[in-house]
């Protein structure tokens, strides 16, 4: 019996595992699993000394037990002798009874005729047996609690690395991949694997064993008997293996029309409404049975043939059973074989098919484990952003804070396709640039080359007079402070995101800065003010506020540099008011990159960067701009043009 | 809940469960019976040295296994049957009410909790199923029979069952109760790990533009150290259990030796009823750690029964009239008659006194900043929320008198997110009109200034859509969107702020294209943005759920404060 926490139900109920993600290189992901156990080498080798040894003791006995047995049996069948005769004599005396075959089991026995059952010696082989069986307890409990420790330490240790490997990955990898495919490999897949480490590494190690220790004592015992054995366990291995092949088909099957079933429920329950005022509530409802009954199918079958397992199992042991009680009782009968050894033969051979279904589905659960681990170590092993080239300096050596000059800035995503070309842009201190261009545009572009985000193919930008390429990121970055459309705040307090602008912010700046960004009163309203903690469905904050809180921080944060992104959706008209006085009052006096939607910020911008397609078209003033009748004259035009004829 | 789901889903089964019943004892019998022969063959064959009995019995116990196989198999075959036509029965039923929610009943529930609920929560109650058809049943007869064969064996070894079965309950159960909440802990703490490193992804820009690489770090490590520090207590403890439960048995084991050894000696019990006594013992133990799983399983099954059933017993807030209805002429006028609605248990209505007229062949806006209730009021047409006091009445009759089918044939509606089903652009364009020819989609995707682009598309017309249309941009999205409306060709064409994701250009051709189309329809457009709805014949302006104005633009500019703060805040103090 072994079962561990999760995953132990699923092969005992027949769920199946998970659908097996097969992976590309099985071996090389092994190995470097095996690399990753390395600082656990001499635990995960005291625990193998363990397992060693409690398989040792739990093999033996059954056949000390089965010593115990033979004394009795010895000590019950001398009791039928006559008192007095030698074990010779009493041969002789049967055999003169034509008792050949008793005479024959009694010559292999220990036989003292006429006494019976020694009661000492039983009670002393009992007591080493009991010995035996505590014994094999302890170190069975004894590797299951190191185990854990190897398995938890380097899940730990993976843990820390991925988290460390997410820190390190450059803005591209975030920019080029799907958050749901970085996230669940990050959790999900090291869930799995520490499910594989913990259970599977322990279990295995147990099975092989147990397999190995059981069939040395079957041959010790009685080669024949073993043969006989033998005989059944590739009936054993094959029917498992043959009947899990053909199951796991049906198990794929399953998980496949679970998630067709899932997609069903989550689109026509997204689409709710839509399906009622379309009318199609008859139509889903008869492709939904048809889903369900193609995946009652399914998991009809994969049950089925999974349950069918153990019976087959049991049959094969049976048929075992009954092969050893025949051929050993006749052995026995003939005086080959001791009883005892039978009867240990009985148990020997009941413990043998256990580990062998136990292997099995724990193949499953190792082959999802790798597949886990080889994407784990896909993500460990992409491209970290380059190192900064030059050593943090203690003192940036600014003359002029907030004076930032692009000159003849090239940059692409992507090598074959240009975006921005030789862009030249000198902003001096408290200067406002706006950004403006339809959606998609890539307004976001210039805000990741300015903090760094993305580095510059060709040109410079220069911070305060110092090239970009002679300060570290971080130096860069703590110029800026960005509020940006996507409203990121993390599960904590109130006063930790706001907060989080500036290590060490105090109480009172953290205060100040809720005033100046218009949200203290609403902070205040709350349950716990500034303690209170903002839960990650943000319930408790509506869109609007979650912007203030944004402005707050970047208001502690105090930068030279500000990148604000006007932006404001799902907003109401009052809290938009307040959005626009407080970005109003954090731009006073810095610098201020602005992707622009209101017309008095674009008017008001000593530089306008018109962006399309990607690409930055246009640059100059509002009044430059517009004279030049160019992008910027139609797209004014055409997004603005409502308020102008009214105006 | 979990009886009366069993109750609900069985009852249908009575049968096969009771095929599956007997199937299962005469399998537990037979496997008890099994040591009782082996017994014999030692008793009678082995230690008088009867070649011939051992040989007979060995072929009855063969068969014996053979019919054991086949019975089992057979159980199997049924119990599956069972647990995962019970599961299906399930799927469908919840699948089938909550086609029949409202929007407030769906709101409930959210989505995620919905398929939560069809899928894992069904499964954990087939699960159950099949352990109860199964372990629930041969557990007790395996305990009670493996009692009755051992003290046919010999009664006097019975004391050592007293012991050695509580003495397995009793560490089983404190097992349980010391890692069960453990367990739950330890869950809370992956969810900590999977929530933090969700937000180092979701928040790259923000983490490395503070520079707080380092801080989240620290975040990170103290929640590392603690998941890892339960995580070593729950698994080191649930190592007790294999250890614990094989020296259970084992010693078990030993004491039916020396106890029975002394029997034997004493010559008062036959040898081989040791080996048999032996096995019972196991058996019963076992049976025991059985139980005990049904034991872990049960809580589980309870919860996903409580949830399905709470969804199973959900009366849709609006149903059908008993006897419908019919509009005189579907003209799709569409009436607002001193309207108000609260949600259930709130005291402050987010709509009141609304009465107005949208009349067929003008086009109405409303507009109003987010929480005016603007479509909450838009709801309320389509009956997907009713009304707490008024009426509204579509083609002059009230919509809670029309069959719901009837009433919503006559509308086409574009909800604020454009959501696309997967299948096809022409599937989805034929949500409301499945026999819809070619060329009125073609038709429908050029007023909707979508022509172009699914024209491009590879396949045009066939191209795929994924789920939600995710593999088309959000302005293309609502552009497809307002397609699927036109197709459907009503009287009645609700717009609630689809037009957002528009550029300029396409938002104005659009617009002109659609008043050429629905010339003779009611429209009704929600928007946020002025410049949206600057040219509708009249515009009501929604604010704290009251209607504060009403009128051309020029009229509001005039005579409505807060339309021109809305305007002003938009467009700039010039606009207005």
């Amino acid at each position: 019996m072994s079962m561990g926490p999760g995953g132990g139900f699923r092969a005992a109920v027949g769920v199946g595992p998970a659908p097996i993600a097969h992976s590309r290189d099985t071996r090389a992901t092994l190995r470097r699993l095996v690399r990753r156990l390395h600082p656990e080498r001499f635990k995960l080798l005291s625990a193998v000394g363990l397992g060693v040894t409690s398989v040792a003791f739990m093999v033996s006995g059954p056949w000390i037990l089965g010593r115990a047995m033979n004394l009795l049996f010895d000590g019950l069948v001398s009791q039928r002798l006559p008192l007095g005769t030698t074990k010779a004599e009493a041969i002789a005396m049967l055999r003169a009874h034509g008792q050949d075959q008793i005479a024959r089991m009694i010559a292999s026995m220990t036989v003292t005729p006429g006494v019976g059952v020694n009661m000492t010696s039983l009670g002393r082989v009992l007591g080493v047996a009991a010995l035996v069986y505590f014994l094999g307890s302890i170190f069975t409990y004894s590797q299951g609690f190191v185990m854990a420790g190897v398995a938890q330490r380097s899940m730990f240790a993976l843990r820390r690395d991925v988290e460390e490997k997410l820190a390190r990955l450059p803005l591209r990898y975030f920019d080029s991949h799907s958050h749901g495919d970085v996230l669940s490999r990050v959790t999900n897949d090291i869930d799995n694997l520490t499910t594989t480490l913990q259970q599977g590494l322990s279990q295995l190690l147990t099975s092989v064993l147990t397999i190995v220790g059981v069939l040395g004592m079957m041959f010790w015992i009685s080669p024949l008997l073993a043969a006989i054995s033998l005989i059944t366990i590739p009936l054993a291995i094959g029917g498992t293996l043959l009947i899990a092949r053909r199951s796991q088909v049906h198990f794929t099957n399953q998980w496949r029309r679970t998630g067709t079933l899932n997609g069903l429920v989550e689109e026509t329950d997204t689409g709710h409404s839509l399906v009622q005022v379309f009318g199609r509530r008859g139509a889903v409802i008869d492709e939904f049975s048809r889903q369900n009954r193609a995946l009652f199918d399914a998991s009809f079958r994969a049950q089925f043939l999974s349950g069918v397992i153990q019976p087959t199992m049991q049959f094969i042991t049976n048929i075992n059973y009954v092969a050893i009680a025949v051929v050993g009782g006749y052995r026995v009968a003939s005086g080959l074989l001791s009883l005892g050894a039978v009867t240990a033969f009985i148990q020997y051979s009941r413990q043998f098919t256990m580990p062998i279904t136990q292997i099995a589905s724990q193949m499953n659960l190792l082959q999802s484990g790798v597949a886990s681990a080889e994407r784990v170590f896909e993500f460990l092993d992409e491209t970290d952003e380059a190192p900064d080239v030059v050593p943090a300096t203690a003192v940036p050596p600014a003359a002029t804070r907030g004076a930032i000059r692009l000159e003849h800035v090239s940059f692409r995503y992507e090598t074959d396709k240009p975006l921005i070309e030789d862009f030249s842009l000198d902003v001096a201190p408290g200067e406002t640039i706006a950004i403006v261009g339809p959606t998609g545009a890539g307004k976001t572009t210039i805000v990741n080359l300015l903090v760094r985000f993305y580095e510059i193919d060709q040109g410079r930008i220069v911070l305060d007079g110092v090239d970009y390429r002679d300060l570290t990121r971080e130096e860069v970055r703590r110029s800026f402070a960005m509020v940006l459309q996507d409203t990121w705040l993390f599960q904590g307090t109130v006063r930790d995101n706001i907060g989080y602008g500036r290590p060490g912010a105090t109480s009172e700046e953290i205060v100040a800065a809720a005033r100046a960004a218009y949200v203290d009163n609403f902070i205040r309203t709350m349950p716990d003010g500034y303690d209170t903690i903002l839960d990650q469905e943000a319930s408790n904050v509506s869109a609007g506020q979650r912007q203030l809180l944004t402005i707050a921080r970047a208001f502690v944060a105090n930068p030279d540099i500000l990148i604000l992104d006007e932006a404001t959706s799902n907003v109401d008209t009052r809290t938009e008011v307040l959005i626009q006085h407080a970005m109003a009052a954090l731009r006073a006096g810095r610098t201020s990159f602005v992707i622009a939607h209101r017309l008095s910020t674009i008017r008001d911008a000593d530089t306008i960067v018109v962006m399309a397609a990607g690409r930055i078209v246009e640059q100059g003033s509002h009044e430059d701009l517009l004279a030049r009748r160019g992008v910027y004259f139609d797209l004014y035009h055409s997004q603005f043009s409502g308020a102008e004829e009214l105006g | 809940m979990l009886t009366r789901l069993m109750r609900t889903y069985l009852r249908t089964r009575t049968g096969s469960v009771a095929i599956v019943v007997v199937l299962l004892v005469a399998q537990t019998v037979g496997n008890l019976y099994l040591p009782n022969l082996n017994a014999a063959i030692i008793n009678n064959g082995v230690v008088t040295g009867n070649l011939g009995y051992i040989l007979r019995t060995g072929a009855a116990m063969l068969a014996i296994t053979l019919a054991i196989g086949g019975v089992a198999i057979v159980a199997v075959y049924w119990a599956s049957r069972i647990a995962m036509g019970a599961g299906a029965d399930i799927r469908d039923d919840l699948f089938r009410t909550v086609q029949s929610f409202s929007t407030r009943d769906m709101n409930v529930f959210g989505t995620p909790s919905l398929i939560t609920r069809n899928t894992n929560d069904v499964q954990q109650i087939q699960i159950f199923l099949q352990m109860a058809l199964t372990m629930m049943v041969i557990a007790p007869i395996m305990s009670v029979g493996g009692i009755i064969f051992a003290i046919k064996e010999d009664a006097r070894l019975l004391p050592l069952l007293a012991v050695a079965v509580p003495v397995m309950a009793g560490f089983l159960a404190l097992v349980m109760v010391r890692v069960v909440p453990r367990f739950r802990s330890m869950q809370v703490k992956i969810d900590r790990i999977t929530q933090i490193l969700r937000e180092q992804i979701t928040g790259v820009r923000v983490i490395r533009a503070f520079v707080r690489v380092t801080s989240e770090a620290d975040r990170f490590a103290v929640a590392n150290d603690d998941l890892t520090a339960t995580a070593l207590s729950v698994n080191r403890t649930f190592a007790l259990m294999p250890a614990m439960m094989m020296g259970i048995l084992n010693i078990s084991s030993v004491a039916v030796l020396w106890f029975g050894g002394r029997l034997v000696s004493q010559g008062s019990e036959p040898i081989g009823n040791l080996t048999a006594f032996l096995t019972y013992i196991l058996q019963i133990l076992i049976s025991v750690m059985m139980a005990a799983m049904m034991v872990i399983l049960l809580p589980r099954a309870m919860a996903s029964a409580e949830r399905i059933v709470e969804v199973l017993e959900t009366t849709p807030v609006v149903t059908d009239p008993d006897t419908p209805t019919s509009p005189r002429a579907p003209t799709g006028r569409v009436r607002f008659d001193d309207v108000a609605y609260a949600y259930p248990g709130s005291e402050r209505a987010v709509l009141e006194h609304l009465s107005f007229t949208f009349e067929p062949g003008e086009t109405s806006a409303i507009i109003g900043g987010t929480g005016s209730g603007k479509t909450t009021l838009v709801s309320l047409i389509p009956r997907l929320v009713d009304v707490t006091a008024g009426a509204v009445l579509v083609s002059d009759v009230d919509v809670r008198e029309q069959s719901q089918e009837e009433l919503w044939s006559a509308m086409g509606i574009v909800p604020q997110s454009a959501y696309l089903f997967s299948g096809t652009v022409a599937s989805n364009l034929r949500l409301g009109a499945p026999a819809a020819t070619e060329d009125e989609l073609w038709r429908a995707l050029t007023i909707a200034q979508a022509r172009d682009f699914v024209a491009a598309m590879p396949g045009g017309l066939d191209a795929p859509i994924d789920q939600g249309g995710t593999n088309v941009s959000g302005g293309q999205r609502q552009r497809l969107a307002i397609a699927r409306a036109l197709v459907k060709a009503p009287r009645l064409y609700l717009f609630d702020d689809c037009f957002s994701a528009l550029d300029a250009g396409t938002d104005a051709r659009l617009r002109v294209a659609l008043r050429e189309a629905t010339r003779d329809a009611v429209v009704v457009i929600v928007a946020q943005r002025v410049s949206t709805i600057m040219h509708a014949d009249r515009i009501i302006v929604l604010d704290d759920g009251h209607v504060v104005g009403s009128g051309t633009h020029a009229q509001l500019l005039v005579d409505c404060e807060p339309y021109r703060e809305i305007v002003v805040s938009q467009l700039g103090e010039d606009a207005a």
